[in-house]
């Protein structure tokens, strides 16, 4: 048993060491990641930062900007699926899975270097939001803290990306399928709005939608209000989707092959 | 008593919703041998090398590696095989030694044997200039042979090869054959697909033809041609009116059904060869008054056997 553990775990690294050995050799890829919500921290920013009025909030910015950490971390999910499809396109997975490795090792590595190169972006993010004018008013504790909230929420979906790229059949596929429910889980929720300005319904999905309550806890804790019970349940909901989807998307990967 | 077969499949069958990719497929190979798994598209043998990898659970039958279930203990029967897919399986960011590199470390083989190995396949599969040059511009062929490297890191006992030279451009075929031809000479045992019978021929000391899911012939590339009587005549006739006349006379001559082309002047049939038999054919025609073009009597290629044994030949085959 503790043998296995040992197997998965060296397994683990060695595939999560093929996919950081490339990401210095595609700065490109890395540079245009980073751009992309640098580019939607600006321009929400300037474009709706003066014109909406959050209640308790007397700046938009500090509200708005931990809504877009959030939105990026979860967009980097994306990434684990489309490259399980890649793998899976190409005739890798068929190999992988003809050798005497661990079964769950493939999408571990492939998660776990997906996070880095998240992470990657975030701080280029960070660097950018600070540079613009937002305070961690909650202290540094705090910030990190919630940091940790993101990133774990953002990892345990990239578990159900993994899954949606195993399932499709191309590289293609898997982009739009990855990307398409991000909209509205990110948008429908309390990352750029108050809910409580959407009409009902929508309002009900909002309150609902666990990335709602990551990023409350995540925001409360970057400006220092109180978090109330919030930070538990966004952790609760991180740790149980990745205890179900790692076991679902393991099932998938010992099923799945090319063509 | 019989020795333990390298690879054994026994009656397995495989469905994929209404297609029965696998109607009962029975093969052995014994250690050491170069078997050639034969078919046309859609035959069913990438699905038989999925089923013998692990890759894919039978629906019936059993299939075993040297006697090990690959659905009782596909562990064990994973670290004994290689497994060269249909498609080249290489990670194209990385070089041809981080490659072997990386499938070596996941045999969970020391590092040290690792590296020397590496090195020895980048030499023998002619990879030695590339090796340290990332996959990404290699051609068809190189990254085939580092397909093929990458599936021996191990030493496996027994290797698969699914259409090792599909896509290639001829230079590069025969340069796949000289190394596949080498690693049976080693004794590794080799399970090779292909549609292409002039390699089956070529490379396979065994052949075993598989149409829609079964076995439908097996023996030696010579006791396949033996099927249809040794040799192939063709003839063609001046004028189609005269077919009838012509099948008539070939027919008593031939040992097997006459073929007769669309536009009534082509026939071809099994028959024995020997000395003869071109001014009997010729005579028998003449007989019957039917003015002849050309007669030809040739050795059967495996073609000619696909067709005899199907009703169609491996490579006009699209449908089905
Ligand atoms: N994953 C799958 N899902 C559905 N049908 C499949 C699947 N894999 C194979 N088939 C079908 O099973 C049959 C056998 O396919 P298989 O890939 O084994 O043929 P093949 O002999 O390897 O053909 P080719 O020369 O084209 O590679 C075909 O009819 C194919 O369409
Ligand atoms: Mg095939």
């Amino acid at each position: 048993m503790t043998r296995r553990v040992l197997w998965m775990l060296r397994d683990s690294w060695v595939e999560a060491e093929r996919h950081l050995r490339i990401i210095p050799r595609n700065i490109e890829l890395l540079i245009f990641a980073a751009i992309q919500p640098i580019m939607f921290l600006v321009l929400f920013v300037y474009v709706f930062g003066g014109s909406i009025v959050i209640p308790g909030f007397d700046d938009y910015d500090q509200f708005l900007m931990p809504g877009i950490f959030a939105q990026t971390l979860v967009f980097g999910s994306a990434f684990t699926g489309i490259g399980l499809a890649d793998d899976l396109q190409k005739g890798l997975v068929d190999r992988l899975r003809s050798l005497p490795m661990s079964r769950s090792a493939v999408i571990i590595g492939r998660t776990v270097s997906d996070l880095v190169r998240n992470l990657f972006t975030f701080a280029v993010m960070i660097a950018v939001a600070l540079a613009i004018g937002f305070r961690f008013t909650g202290g540094a504790w705090n910030a990190v803290v919630a940091t940790v909230l993101l990133v774990l929420f953002s990892y345990a979906l990239s578990w159900v990306q993994a899954i949606i790229g195993l399932s499709v059949t191309s590289v293609e596929a898997a982009n739009s399928a990855g990307f398409i429910w991000m909209f509205p889980l990110t948008f429908v929720s309390s990352a750029f709005v108050d809910p409580s300005t959407m009409p009902g319904w929508l309002r009900t999905v909002a309150d609902a939608n666990p990335f709602t309550l990551v990023t409350d806890a995540a925001r409360a804790l970057y400006n220092g209000n109180p978090v109330g019970n919030d930070a538990w349940w966004s952790l609760a909901w991180s740790v149980g989707l990745i205890a179900v989807f790692s076991a679902l998307a393991t099932r998938k990967f010992s099923r799945s092959t090319s063509g | 008593m019989p020795t333990t077969p390298a690879v054994e499949m026994r009656g397995v069958v495989k469905r994929f919703g209404e297609t029965l990719a696998l109607d009962g497929v029975n093969l052995s190979v014994p250690t050491g041998a170069v078997y050639g798994l034969l078919g046309p598209n859609g035959a069913g043998k990438t699905t038989s090398v999925r089923v013998l990898t692990t890759l894919l659970t039978p629906d019936a039958g059993e299939a075993r590696i040297d006697g090990i279930d690959v659905v009782a203990d596909p562990h064990a029967v994973r670290r004994r095989i290689g497994l060269t897919g249909q498609y080249a399986a290489v990670e194209e960011r990385l070089t041809a030694r981080e490659n072997l590199d990386y499938v070596g470390r996941l045999f969970h083989l020391p590092r040290s044997q690792v590296r020397q190995r590496a090195s020895d396949l980048l030499e023998r599969f002619d990879l030695a200039d590339a090796a340290d040059r990332v996959v990404k511009g290699f051609s068809g062929g190189m990254r085939r042979r580092l397909d093929i490297a990458m599936s021996l890191i191990a030493e496996p006992s027994v290797l698969f090869l699914d259409e090792p030279t599909t896509g290639l451009d001829p230079r590069s075929r025969l340069g796949m054959w000289d190394v596949i031809a080498e690693l049976a000479a080693d004794g590794t045992t080799v399970l090779l697909t292909t549609q292409y019978l002039e390699e089956a021929d070529r490379l396979a000391e065994q052949i075993v033809v598989i149409d829609h899911g079964r076995v439908i012939a097996e023996g030696t590339p010579e006791q396949l041609k033996a099927r249809i009587g040794g040799a192939l005549l063709s003839v063609r006739i001046a004028r189609p009116e005269n077919r009838d006349r012509a099948l008539g006379a070939l027919t008593p001559l031939c040992t097997g059904p006459v073929d007769v082309s669309p536009d009534d002047v082509a026939f071809s049939a099994p028959i024995i060869a020997g000395d003869g038999v071109v001014p009997g054919v010729i005579r028998a025609l003449d007989d019957v008054g039917v003015d002849v073009l050309d007669v030809e009597v040739r050795k059967p290629s495996l073609d000619d056997v696909f067709l005899a044994l199907t009703g169609h030949t491996a490579s006009s085959e699209e449908e089905s």
